[in-house]
């Protein structure tokens, strides 16, 4: 009887180990946590390009991250690529001519939107537009517009 | 001429017979779940021996090759200017592939040889035999509540293994080469998907528990009743787990990650 009740505990250790493992790997090391992120308000921005952004990429406003990229697209009239930004309900006074930028982290690290607020007293709606947006740096643009002004400066 | 083809008409004819008798097997064995599950005394006893048991194997293999991979990483990485990656790179293999797969590879051989062995002899001893004498089907009795052991105890160190190789990868790269452990942290959480991610590597844990159980159970009552038939079915549950492991690895891999 003894050793039948031992094994019930050890089974029991068993069970709760692996319910344990289940909530770290869950939890601390893949981004569930971030499911009950609030949703916030959407936005979009048009870029010319959008280099190597991806969706879930964080939009952040002096490196602070207030949100992320929920959806790219390309806009078949303009041919431009339409990016949805989901931003978190507590930063909802960002002024009306804030501009976004596709930046990189460091060298080889991921691509982020940069949200750089202007001077207006007026707010960005949900779902507004973001009207001034630079493009991510694409190398071979820098290089051959590098290598046309050396040409013309001779 | 003619005995050469004979001979390979039997051996193709003997393996179809296995393949189909170990389908039948599967049934009856399926057939015998909700009379198992309605006696959870027996299914415990089975979580200990195969489940509890394999605990140290699985705690120390999940160490060893989460610290493996944290060295192997960091060394790799440290020439990109990268070192803080190691925790993606270390949560990544082991959630999607190490853990499911090495624990399959481990449950095969700690656990089901023993599965085979205990019930080859049962059958060598005519102990399942005399259980069909007293009315009591062996397949209820002995093969279900094992069956259902297997297929839940295999997800579980699963988890398990991928939890001890993630703090071994956090021994080695945060306590011994010095990355700062928030970044180790970071890095893993901002890219190791919930969903795409720890769910699918579950998934594919049940499907190897499930498979390694099921050929485990059957070729222990498909073993030649002798001690070298036992042997021979203990042997051929390692092996043959070990590459339905691996092939089907593949298979899930491209159809859950593309």
């Amino acid at each position: 009887m003894q050793s039948s009740r031992l094994i019930e505990i050890w089974v029991g250790l068993f069970a709760v180990l692996g319910l344990v493992a289940l909530f770290v790997l869950s939890m601390r090391v893949s981004n569930l946590s971030d499911f009950n992120e609030p949703d916030g308000y959407p936005l979009t921005a048009y870029f010319q390009n959008i280099g190597g952004l991806k969706v879930k990429a964080p939009v952040t406003v002096a490196g602070v991250r207030i949100g992320r990229v929920t959806a790219i697209e390309l806009d078949p009239d303009s041919f431009s690529a339409k990016v949805t930004l989901m931003i978190r309900p507590e930063f909802n006074q960002l002024p009306e001519d804030t501009s976004a930028a596709i930046l990189t982290s460091g060298l080889l690290g991921e691509q982020y939107i940069g949200l750089e607020p202007g001077g207006s007293d007026e707010y960005l709606k949900p779902g507004q537009r973001i009207e001034y947006t630079q493009s991510a740096l694409v190398l071979e643009n820098i290089i051959g517009q590098f290598l046309y002004n050396m040409a013309a400066g001779d | 001429m003619i005995e050469r083809l004979r001979a390979i008409g039997e051996a193709v004819l003997t393996t179809l017979a296995r393949v189909g008798r170990g389908h039948l097997f599967l049934l009856q064995a399926l057939a015998g779940v909700p009379s198992a599950l309605r006696r959870p005394r027996l299914i415990i006893d089975q979580l200990y021996s195969v489940g509890v048991l394999s605990l140290i194997i699985i705690i120390v293999s999940g160490l060893f090759v989460g610290m493996v991979l944290g060295l192997q990483g960091y060394y790799t990485l440290v020439d990109f200017g990268a070192a803080e990656r190691v925790g993606q790179l270390v949560a990544l293999s082991l959630v999607r592939e190490l853990g499911p797969v090495v624990t399959a590879l481990l449950f095969a051989g700690r656990a089901g040889s023993a599965l085979t062995a205990e019930i080859g002899l049962m059958k060598a001893t005519e102990q399942l035999s005399s259980m069909e004498m007293m009315a009591v089907d062996p397949q209820k009795r002995v093969i279900a509540p094992r069956l259902v052991a297997g297929f839940l105890a295999v997800p579980v160190l699963a988890l398990i293994f991928s939890f001890f190789g993630v703090m071994g990868g956090h021994l080695v790269a945060v306590e011994m080469v010095g990355i700062d452990a928030g970044a180790y942290w970071a890095q893993m959480q901002a890219n190791v998907s919930f969903v795409d991610d720890v769910y699918n590597g579950i998934l594919k844990s049940i499907v190897f528990g499930f498979v390694a159980t099921w050929i485990a159970l059957f070729e222990g009552y498909d073993s030649v009743p002798t001690t070298e038939g036992v042997s021979r079915a203990t042997t051929r549950t390692v092996v043959h787990t070990s590459l339905a492991v691996l092939g089907l690895d593949f298979v899930l891999t491209a159809l859950m990650f593309n």
